[in-house]
C-alpha cells in the first residue's frame, strides 16, 4: 500500500499510525476476538462495524488498553506497545468515549472537560496547594485550550451546569469534549450516535468530520447506522463472531458477499 | 442585600475560579475571618474554648480531612480514630524528644507522619472497593489504638499508660499545659484551620481535586483518560491523614492536654467524624465546619436544654442524643446527601435571583 | 500426648465454638445483604436490641419508664408481672418483626436504587439510633438473661478426657452454653437453608436477590420481600442476642460483636451463607489460636484487630472473599 494519498475530498492520509497484529482475546473459554488484524492510518476515519456481538467493542477496550490480548501485538506510531495499563495509554495520546456515557456526574461540564486535560497538567501537590504560580498559571493555560474545545462543539452556555443534569445528546457532546480536550492522536468513539435523532445524528456527524478535519485528528469509530458509517469514514472493518470479514472502502465492504450474508442471514442448508 | 452576580463581569479566568465568585460572599468571607482573629480572642472565655470553640476548631480540620478522602475522592473510611492517635503519639514523641524546636512545627510533622500511615493503608483501596474498603480501614482503626496501647515506647513507658501534653510556649505564650489561656489555644487551633481549610480549597479546585472527583464519579473511566487509580488514591489517603493527623496532634496537645488512647481515639470518634461529613455535606469544605459545628453544638444544646432547664438525669439525655444523630444521619442520607452545605447552597440560589425566580 | 498440644487442641475448640457465634452474627448480615444490597451494620446492634427487649418483657419492665418518669416525674418501673420465657421470646419476635417493616417503611424504601456505601452509612445511622432507643426504652444498667440455658464448664467433659494428657492436664475445658449455641446455631442455619431453598417466600427471596426488576416484573413485591428479610434477620439477632446475653450479660458490648462479624463477612464473602460459616471458623479459630501462640509474646489482646488484619491481607489477594462471586468490571 502506497505510503500516503490524498482523498477525494482533499484530506491527506498519512501512514500507519496504529497496527494490530493477530490480536487474540478470550475470556475464559470464549473467544470474543479471533486473530484480526487491520490498521489505522493518521489523518482517516475508521470504522468498525458488525452485527452485535462481534466483538467490536472488546476491541476498542484492547486499543484502549482497558483488555489485555493473549496472543498479537499492538503497534502504535511505529514502536510495539508493551502491555500497559489504560493510563498509560492516554499518556500516549488515544483518547476514547464510551457506547454507555462515562461521565463523572458529580461534576460540572467544564471540570469534565478540564479533566481531559489531566494528561497535560504536571504541576506537584505543593504548588498546587498554594495554587499561586506555576499551578494557577497551569490552570490557566489549560482553561483556555478547554475553552477552545468548548467553543468548538457550541456547548458554552451549559459551561457550569451539573452533568447530571444535561440531556442525553448533550452528554455524548461533553464526553466528546473531554475526549478531545486530551487532544488526541488517535481518537475513539464507541457508538457516538446511538440513541440519537436524525437532527442530533447531524450534528455529531458533523462534529466528528470537522475534527478530522480541523485537528487532524486520527478517528476510529464503531457504528451501527449504515448511513452514517459508509458516509463519513474512509475505510471499514467489519466483524463477525470476532472474526474479521471484510475490510477496505465503504464500497468495497458494500459489495462483499460476506458482510451482506452476516448482516441479512444466510440459508443453512 | 445586593446578592447579585450581574454586573461583577469575570474577566479572566483566575477570576472565574476564584473560591467566592460573588462579591457579596467575599466581603462575607472578610467580615467572619475578621470576627474570628479581632474579636472572639478578647472576649472568650474558658467555658466557650473548651466547650465549643476548640473542639469546633479540631474537629474542622479533621472533618476536612475525611471530606477530602470520603467527599471528594469517594472511599469511606472508619479509621479516622486511629489515624488521629496516630498525630497525636507522634506529637507527643515529637514534644518530648526535641523540646527546643517549635511546637508550631512539631503539629506539621506529625501530619507528615499521619500521611506516611494513612498511605500505607490506603494501599489495600487499589483492589479493595465500597464498604469492603470501609471496612478493611477498621483495621487500621484497631490495629493502631491496640498498638499504642500495647507498645510502652510510644507513651514514654510512663506508668499510667497515657500520655500528658508538657508546657510548651509559641512566642513566649503558653499554648498547651494546665496554664494556657482559653484565647491561646482558640488561636493557634484558629491558625490551623485557616491554613488547612485554604489548602483543602486549593487542592480540591484544581487537577488534584478533578482527579480525586474523577476517581469517586467512575474509576474505570478516570483511568481511561489518564488517571493513575493508585497514585490518585493514596494521595487522598495521604493528604487525608495529613489534616486528620494535625487534628489528632491538637486534639491531645491543646485540647485535652492528657490522652488514653482507647478512650480518646476509639471507633466511636472515627464515626463521630463521618457523621460529620454526611451531616455538613459530602464533598464541600463548607460543609466540614457546618458539620463539625452541628456535631460540637448538639450535645452542649441537649445537655443546656435537657439537664439544665428540663432537669432530666444526665444519662437519658445521652441517650436521647444517640436516638437524634441517628435519625439525623438518616434523615440527612434520605433527603439531603449533601447535607448542610446543600441547604446553604440552594439558599443562596434563591436569594440570587430573588425577588424575581424567573 | 503433651500437656501442651493438648491444650492447643482446647483453644481451636473453644475457637470453633466463638466462631459459630460469630458465624451466626454474619449470617444476619448476608441474609440482608443478599435480598437487599444493603450491608447492615446495625445487625449487632440489633442483637443487642432483641436481648433488651426479651429481658425487658420477661421482667416486666414498662418501656421508656426512665423518660416518663423524668418528664411526668412519676415513678414507675415495672408492670408487676413476669413473663414466662418462650412467650417472651415469642412477643419479642413480634416487636423485631414491626422493627423490620418500620426500617422498610421509613428508612429503606426511601433509598431505593442508592449507592450500596450511603446504605452502609444509612445503617450505621440506624445503628445509634437503635442503640438510643434500646437504652431509653429499657435502661442502660447490665442485665442477665436468665432463659434456662446451661451455663459453666462441662464436667463430663473434662473428667472424659483428662486422662489423656499427664499430670499437668486436666481435661478440656468446654462451656456448656458454648455447646447449646453450637447447636441452635446449626440447626437455624439448616432451617434458613432449607427456608430460602424450598419455600415459596425462599424462591422469591432468591429471586429478588439476584434480579430486582426481574423479579419485580413477575409480580414478587419487593417491600414484603424486604420485611420478610429484615425479620428474618431479627430473628438471627435474637438468637445471637439471646446466646450472647446469656454468655456475658445484656449489655453494650454485646453490640460490639458486629464488628466481629465483619472480617468473617470480608473472609467468606458478603453472599454467601457456606462463607459465614467457614468464615467465622476460621476467624474464631485463628483468633484464638494466634493469641495463644503469639499473642502473650506482644503485650496480648490481639483478638481486637486479628481477624481485621488477616482479613485485610486476605482480601488484597482475593478480593471477592473465599465464596463470593467473581468481581468483574465493564465499561
Amino acid at each position: 500500500m502506497k505510503d500516503s494519498y490524498v482523498t477525494s475530498d482533499g484530506r491527506t492520509i498519512g501512514g500507519v499510525l496504529m497496527d494490530m497484529r493477530g490480536i487474540t482475546l478470550r475470556f475464559g473459554g470464549v473467544e470474543a476476538i479471533k486473530n484480526i488484524s487491520f490498521d489505522i492510518r493518521e489523518g482517516e476515519i475508521r470504522a468498525i462495524i458488525g452485527p452485535n456481538g462481534a466483538g467490536k467493542s472488546s476491541m476498542l477496550n484492547v486499543i484502549s488498553g482497558f483488555y489485555h490480548p493473549q496472543e498479537g501485538e499492538v503497534w502504535f506510531r511505529g514502536a510495539k506497545r508493551p502491555t500497559m495499563r489504560p493510563y498509560d495509554v492516554a499518556r500516549q495520546g488515544i483518547a476514547r468515549t464510551f457506547q454507555n456515557i462515562a461521565l463523572f456526574e458529580g461534576m460540572s461540564v467544564l471540570d469534565n472537560v478540564m479533566c481531559g486535560r489531566l494528561t497535560h497538567m504536571k504541576t506537584g501537590v505543593f504548588s498546587q496547594a498554594i495554587w499561586h504560580g506555576a499551578a494557577q498559571r497551569e490552570e490557566v493555560e489549560n482553561r483556555e485550550a478547554v475553552e477552545r474545545i468548548i467553543d468548538f462543539l457550541e456547548i458554552q452556555a451549559i459551561r457550569k451546569t451539573p452533568v447530571g443534569r444535561l440531556p442525553y445528546g448533550l452528554k455524548k457532546r461533553v464526553e466528546l469534549a473531554r475526549a478531545l480536550a486530551a487532544e488526541p492522536k488517535l481518537l475513539l468513539l464507541d457508538e457516538p450516535m446511538a440513541g440519537m435523532n436524525v437532527e442530533e445524528k447531524e450534528d455529531m456527524s458533523r462534529f466528528i468530520l470537522d475534527v478530522n478535519d480541523e485537528f487532524g485528528t486520527t478517528i476510529a469509530l464503531i457504528e451501527h447506522d449504515m448511513g452514517v458509517v459508509m458516509d463519513l469514514s474512509d475505510r471499514v472493518v467489519v466483524m463477525d463472531y470476532g472474526r474479521k470479514i471484510g475490510d477496505g472502502t465503504p464500497d468495497e465492504v458494500r459489495g462483499n458477499q460476506e458482510v451482506i450474508d452476516a448482516y441479512l442471514g444466510v440459508a443453512h442448508d | 442585600m445586593f446578592y447579585r452576580e450581574a454586573g461583577d463581569f469575570k474577566t479572566s479566568y483566575e477570576a472565574d475560579s476564584q473560591t467566592f465568585p460573588i462579591k457579596f460572599d467575599r466581603y462575607r468571607f472578610w467580615a467572619v475571618l475578621a470576627v474570628a482573629y479581632l474579636v472572639i480572642p478578647f472576649i472568650i472565655n474558658d467555658y466557650w474554648a473548651n466547650a465549643i470553640l476548640v473542639p469546633f476548631l479540631i474537629y474542622t480540620i479533621a472533618a476536612i480531612g475525611l471530606n477530602i478522602l470520603t467527599g471528594y475522592c469517594g472511599q469511606v473510611s472508619l479509621g479516622t480514630g486511629g489515624f488521629m492517635a496516630v498525630g497525636a503519639y507522634a506529637m507527643y514523641k515529637l514534644m518530648t524528644a526535641f523540646p527546643d524546636v517549635s511546637i508550631m512545627i512539631h503539629v506539621i510533622l506529625a501530619g507528615g507522619i499521619t500521611a506516611v500511615v494513612g498511605a500505607a493503608f490506603g494501599l489495600p483501596s487499589l483492589r479493595i472497593k465500597g464498604f469492603y474498603l470501609a471496612v478493611a480501614t477498621l483495621a487500621a482503626q484497631f490495629f493502631l489504638v491496640w498498638l499504642f496501647n500495647k507498645v510502652a515506647w510510644f507513651y514514654n513507658y510512663s506508668a499510667s499508660g497515657q500520655i500528658n501534653a508538657p508546657e510548651r510556649f509559641v512566642g513566649g505564650i503558653a499554648v498547651t499545659g494546665p496554664n494556657t489561656d482559653a484565647w491561646a489555644k482558640y488561636m493557634i487551633c484558629l491558625v490551623f484551620v485557616t491554613v488547612c481549610a485554604i489548602i483543602a480549597r486549593n487542592l480540591t479546585r484544581g487537577t488534584m481535586g478533578r482527579k480525586w472527583m474523577a476517581i469517586r464519579d467512575m474509576d474505570i473511566a478516570a483511568e481511561i483518560i489518564g488517571v493513575n487509580p493508585l497514585q490518585a488514591k493514596l494521595s487522598a489517603f495521604a493528604v487525608s491523614s495529613f489534616f486528620i493527623g494535625i487534628s489528632g496532634a491538637l486534639f491531645f496537645s491543646v485540647y485535652l492536654g492528657a490522652v488514653e488512647v482507647g478512650e480518646a481515639f476509639g471507633i466511636q470518634k472515627s464515626f463521630l467524624v463521618l457523621f460529620m461529613v454526611i451531616i455538613g455535606g459530602l464533598g464541600s469544605i463548607f460543609g466540614s465546619f457546618a458539620g463539625a459545628g452541628f456535631l460540637v453544638l448538639l450535645p452542649v444544646a441537649l445537655k443546656v436544654i435537657g439537664v439544665d432547664l428540663l432537669g432530666w438525669p444526665t444519662d437519658i439525655v445521652a441517650h436521647l442524643q444517640l436516638v437524634i444523630i441517628g435519625a439525623l444521619i438518616m434523615f440527612f442520607l434520605i433527603k439531603e446527601p449533601h447535607g448542610l452545605a446543600q441547604f446553604w447552597r440552594v439558599a443562596k440560589e434563591k436569594l440570587r435571583l430573588w425577588p424575581f425566580p424567573y | 500426648m503433651s500437656a501442651d498440644f493438648l491444650y492447643g487442641i482446647e483453644v481451636i475448640l473453644n475457637g470453633l465454638m466463638a466462631g459459630v457465634l460469630y458465624a451466626l452474627v454474619a449470617l444476619g448480615f448476608v441474609l440482608i445483604y443478599k435480598a437487599s444490597g444493603i450491608f447492615n451494620y446495625a445487625q449487632g446492634v440489633m442483637a443487642l436490641f432483641a436481648a433488651l427487649t426479651l429481658v425487658g418483657i420477661m421482667e416486666g419492665q414498662v418501656p421508656f419508664s426512665h423518660l416518663i418518669n423524668a418528664v411526668f416525674g412519676t415513678e414507675i418501673h415495672h408492670f408487676g408481672w413476669h413473663v414466662p420465657a418462650l412467650l417472651a421470646i415469642f412477643l419479642t419476635l413480634c416487636v423485631m418483626v414491626a422493627f423490620a417493616w418500620a426500617v422498610q417503611k421509613f428508612i429503606f424504601r426511601h433509598l431505593v436504587g442508592q449507592e450500596p456505601i450511603i446504605l452502609f452509612m444509612a445503617t450505621i445511622g440506624l445503628a445509634y439510633f437503635l442503640e438510643g432507643m434500646g437504652d431509653l426504652m429499657w435502661g442502660s444498667d447490665i442485665k442477665t438473661l436468665k432463659v434456662g440455658l446451661p451455663q459453666g464448664g462441662s464436667r463430663w467433659i473434662e473428667d472424659m478426657t483428662s486422662g489423656l494428657g499427664g499430670d499437668d492436664f486436666y481435661g478440656f475445658f468446654i462451656d456448656k452454653l458454648d455447646m447449646v449455641a453450637t447447636v441452635v446455631a446449626a440447626i437455624l442455619v439448616m432451617c434458613l437453608i432449607a427456608f430460602a431453598q424450598y419455600s415459596k417466600q425462599g424462591r422469591a427471596m432468591r429471586a429478588v436477590a439476584d434480579d430486582h426488576q426481574a423479579a419485580l416484573s413477575v409480580g414478587i413485591s419487593l417491600n414484603f420481600i424486604w420485611v420478610l428479610v429484615w425479620s428474618l434477620a431479627g430473628l438471627v439477632a435474637l438468637v445471637a442476642g439471646v446466646m450472647w446475653g446469656a454468655k456475658s450479660g445484656v449489655q453494650f458490648s454485646l453490640s460490639l460483636i458486629a464488628l466481629k462479624a465483619l472480617p468473617v463477612l470480608m473472609l467468606g464473602g458478603f453472599t454467601s451463607i457456606p462463607g459465614a460459616i467457614v468464615g467465622g471458623l476460621i476467624i474464631g479459630v485463628g483468633e484464638k489460636l494466634f493469641e495463644y501462640t503469639i499473642g502473650g509474646m506482644i503485650g496480648g489482646a490481639t483478638e481486637n484487630w486479628f481477624a481485621y488484619v488477616l482479613a485485610l491481607i486476605f482480601l488484597v489477594f482475593r478480593p471477592q472473599g473465599l465464596f463470593g462471586e467473581k468481581i468483574i468490571e465493564r465499561v
